[in-house]
């Protein structure tokens, strides 16, 4: 089966998160498919599954022109796709869950052992091996990943994508994993491998295809291609901007980390012994490729996840144990990753928006009432002053765009200026009007002698905006480096060749 | 304030009213098909709710504890919190009540009714709190430890009316009557329209200043909307769900409160019969503000109460309503099912 898609674009909120994509599968090869989160990898692929419809372009599958309307035809096809979330219901059995939407004879009175054996045996002609009777939670994120597979597998599925398919997996599991893989190219299936680890593009992948800002950055035989070729691909080429700031004026060490270990959710070590002071005035730039433990750097800073040894200090004060409001009445404020889920109350209006912090409540109320006059005086002064474009306060934040969103939390932010400033990914799913006028604030803010710790997965920025650059890989401090460093530099750092 | 778009607000109000249009022309089909005359079932049915000053009273008297459990129940609802429990909260409000209001036979009526309400209240408060505490420290599911409290509650009613509070003369399953002298006045007798309709109310507009006008309104709301983000902003998640399930419970007390001294004067078993699972009805029907709330307890309250006039004039039997009450939540559900399709089908207005 040969795939073509040709010149697809598809646009979201007003930018294009695909942008003018040509991309050739060849029957029988794994295709990594590499780049940052939001290059547009997992859209692309949604568009050739059937999920989303591409404002143009063509699909082409061996000669012919398809338009898929829903992921059936693409089914239909002989396509099949892995999401991150697997789509499996929890509390079934695998062999039930296989037999979901799937046309048996049998289907009015299940011949139960007879479909059991016939999957064991499927499983096991496939090297996927599961027991049909298991029921889903039970087993093990990996297993429950070759359970999607089977899925694909029993639709007819000869063509494989898999969104991150490593990302939940453990070291080992990866391993094996890889060889199911490799196992399914010599079957004859196609295999698109999303990822944004390049040790694993190039440890399996036959052809690498590398995805920027929606559009192929680079296409190449893994045989021929570099590490530090593939990251330069992944963060962009530009020349460096002249950092043309003022020198900072303060030796204020505002914000002290100190050989602190913390680990993730699932109990593995995701930053470990990580040391950096950050001086009032200044903005330290965190790099590195998402995933290698910058999510935990900025939850334990606020407040939001333990650390499990080391300090870290706001001023002189030691923060360990603090919540996050005690944590902000110190001098820290902080603008989340994930606007959606931290930052905002989509259901919230505008308004409401603005003053979803303890602080500003304390501020904006009398005796436990809000007070709605000052309140909506503020509302205005912000709207302005960020330049917050919504149709009036009272309409819910769910209905703007992802720009005017983060200028919003941004507005709220900076409305009660602190000390210490923690910024993740501050830009991500911002058009490029909002992200300029963001990077004046950032800049503004500086200024006046906060200390800003800018954690970013987008060099540009990082290059933009910081006095020093820190560069962050397996949750270890690879490198502290000024911003005359050269990019390859600080990319062969980003992907673990120091 | 969140001030939804207009079309948002235009399906805010028509759907329920397209709800409960929907499900009294399917009842009537039933009832036709049934062999019955539907027009004059549903005529007895309002003539039931609304005929006589007397009528008119007993839907006031229906709709009360239905107003009060509604409120609670969307309290608890605009944190996050499921209370499914307002049922048990209401029946520990009604026996502290009975227990306690002997003691006040010789206080002055106006010392005695705050204190005796207000008892209630914290005895609902207090059984509202074991579920929020539970959830809060031990994650417990709020659903199953409610839903397992209303049974205990149900128990410990039966047994306070079998044992330590069973009356005097000692033959029925049921307290001694609360004393005249603290019983909620009856503001138009024979009619039993009492005291307890207008705080009721007033617990509803209370209800809406707090959501909509305090900091503490504010906590819930963000808490139920989106837990991590109000967590992220220094809300104190965990104590704010506290506090709500206190005012919740605290609520539900009320009502069981105000029945015992305003309608019933006596705690017996099987106490109430529902009125707390009906309030989930009301909050849901009433989309969880309060003045919504106290229109579907009204429409609640009037099926209840002509529920027997239909029964008697046009043959049809009185459980008949709980279908409509039943088809009216039906249709509720779909159309909110539909207008959320909708809502994902209109383009991405960008301003």
């Amino acid at each position: 089966m040969h795939i073509e898609l040709q010149n697809i674009r598809k646009q979201f909120d007003g930018a294009y998160a695909i942008d003018g994509v040509n991309l050739t599968l060849q029957s029988g090869e794994i295709h990594a498919l590499l780049g940052e989160n939001g290059a547009g990898k997992t859209t692309l692929m949604n568009v050739l599954y059937g999920m989303v419809m591409p404002d143009s372009g063509a699909i082409r599958i061996d000669q012919t022109v398809h338009r898929f309307q829903s992921p059936q035809d693409a089914i239909r096809l002989g396509i099949g796709m892995i999401h991150q979330h697997f789509a499996l219901v929890p509390t079934m059995t695998v062999l039930e869950n296989l037999m979901l939407g799937e046309k048996r004879p049998d289907r009015w009175r299940l011949n139960h052992r007879q479909a059991s054996e016939e999957l064991r045996l499927f499983s096991q002609q496939q090297g996927l091996e599961v027991d049909p009777n298991a029921v889903i939670q039970q087993l093990s994120v990996g297993t429950q990943q070759r359970v999607e597979i089977l899925k694909a597998l029993r639709h007819g599925a000869k063509t494989l994508i898999l969104d991150e398919p490593t990302a939940v997996l453990t070291p080992l599991e990866v391993e094996e994993f890889f060889l199911i893989m490799t196992r399914f190219r010599q079957a004859g299936h196609t295999i698109v491998f999303i990822t944004h680890k390049l040790h694993e593009a190039m440890a399996i992948s036959d052809r690498i295809t590398v995805l920027r800002y929606g559009q192929v950055a680079g296409s190449m035989e893994t045989s021929s291609a570099s590490l530090p070729e593939l990251t330069r691909l992944m963060i962009g080429r530009e020349t460096n901007q002249p950092n043309e700031k003022s020198p900072i004026s303060s030796s204020h060490t505002a914000l002290t980390i100190d050989h602190i270990n913390i680990e993730d959710d699932r109990g593995q070590q995701a930053v470990q012994n990580l040391s950096l002071h950050v001086k009032s005035g200044e903005i330290i730039g965190v790099a590195g490729v998402d995933g290698n433990g910058q999510k935990e750097l900025a939850e334990a800073l606020c407040g939001l996840r333990n650390i499990s040894s080391g300090t870290i200090k706001i001023g002189t004060q030691d923060t360990t144990g603090l919540s996050v409001l005690e944590t902000s009445r110190l001098g820290l404020s902080q603008i989340p990753q994930d606007r959606h889920t931290t930052g905002l109350i989509l259901n919230f209006s505008v308004e409401e928006n603005l003053i979803l912090s303890e602080d500003r409540l304390k501020k904006f109320s009398r005796f436990g009432f809000l007070d709605f006059q000052r309140i909506r005086t503020d509302t205005h002064r912000l709207i302005k002053q960020f330049d917050i474009r919504a149709r009036d306060a009272e309409i819910p934040v769910s209905t703007l765009s992802g720009g005017n969103q983060q200028k919003l939390i941004f507005a709220r932010t900076l409305a009660e200026p602190k000390d210490i400033l923690v910024v993740f990914n501050p830009t991500r799913g911002v058009d490029i009007n909002a992200s300029e006028e963001i990077y004046q604030e950032l800049l503004a803010r500086r200024s006046a002698g906060t200390a800003i710790l800018l954690i970013s997965t987008e060099l540009d920025e990082i290059f933009l905006l910081s006095d020093r650059i820190a560069i962050m890989f397996e949750g270890r401090m690879v490198g502290l480096v000024s911003p005359d460093t050269s990019r390859e530099k600080i990319g062969s750092l980003m992907a673990g060749a120091a | 304030m969140a001030r939804p778009d207009r079309r948002q607000q235009a399906t805010d109000l028509a759907m329920p009213l397209i709800a409960v249009l929907g499900a009294f022309v399917t009842s009537g089909l039933l009832i036709q098909m049934a062999g019955y005359d539907a027009l004059r079932a549903l005529a007895a049915l309002f003539n039931g709710a609304f005929g006589n000053t007397y009528n008119l009273a007993e839907t006031g008297v229906r709709s009360c504890p239905l107003l009060l459990s509604g409120l609670a129940v969307m309290l608890a609802f605009r944190c996050g919190f499921w209370n499914i429990g307002v049922e048990g909260q209401f029946l520990m409000g009604a026996l502290m009540t009975a227990w306690i209001s002997p003691f006040f036979i010789e206080s002055t009526p106006y010392l005695a009714w705050p204190l005796i309400l207000f008892s209630g209240l914290l005895a609902g408060a207090a059984w509202g709190s074991i579920a929020g505490i539970l959830k809060v420290n031990r994650q417990v599911q709020e659903v199953i430890s409610t839903i397992m409290l209303n049974f205990i509650a149900l128990q410990v009613v039966s047994y306070a009316v079998h044992g330590p509070l069973m009356e005097s003369a000692g033959q029925f399953p049921q307290t001694n009557a609360v004393a005249e002298t603290i019983r909620l006045t009856r503001w138009f007798p024979p009619t039993r329209f009492h005291s307890g309709i207008l705080v009721a109310l007033i617990i509803g507009i209370l209800l809406y200043i707090l959501l909509f006008r305090t900091v503490l309104g504010y906590r819930i709301r963000a808490v139920g909307m989106n837990a991590v983000a109000a967590g992220a902003a220094g809300i104190h998640v965990s104590k704010t769900i506290l506090i709500t399930m206190c005012l919740s419970g605290g609520v539900a007390g009320l009502a069981g409160a105000i029945e015992l001294t305003g309608v019933t004067y006596r705690l017996y078993e099987q106490y109430g019969g529902g009125y707390g699972y009906t309030g989930i009805a009301v909050a849901l029907l009433g989309r969880l503000h309060p003045g919504g709330i106290v229109l579907a307890a009204l429409l609640f309250g009037i099926l209840e109460t002509g529920a027997n006039a239909m029964q008697r004039e046009a043959n049809v039997s009185a459980v008949l309503v709980y279908v409509i009450q039943a088809l009216i939540l039906l249709f509720v559900l779909i159309g909110t099912a539909m207008s959320n399709r909708w809502a994902k089908h209109k383009p991405q207005t960008d301003t």
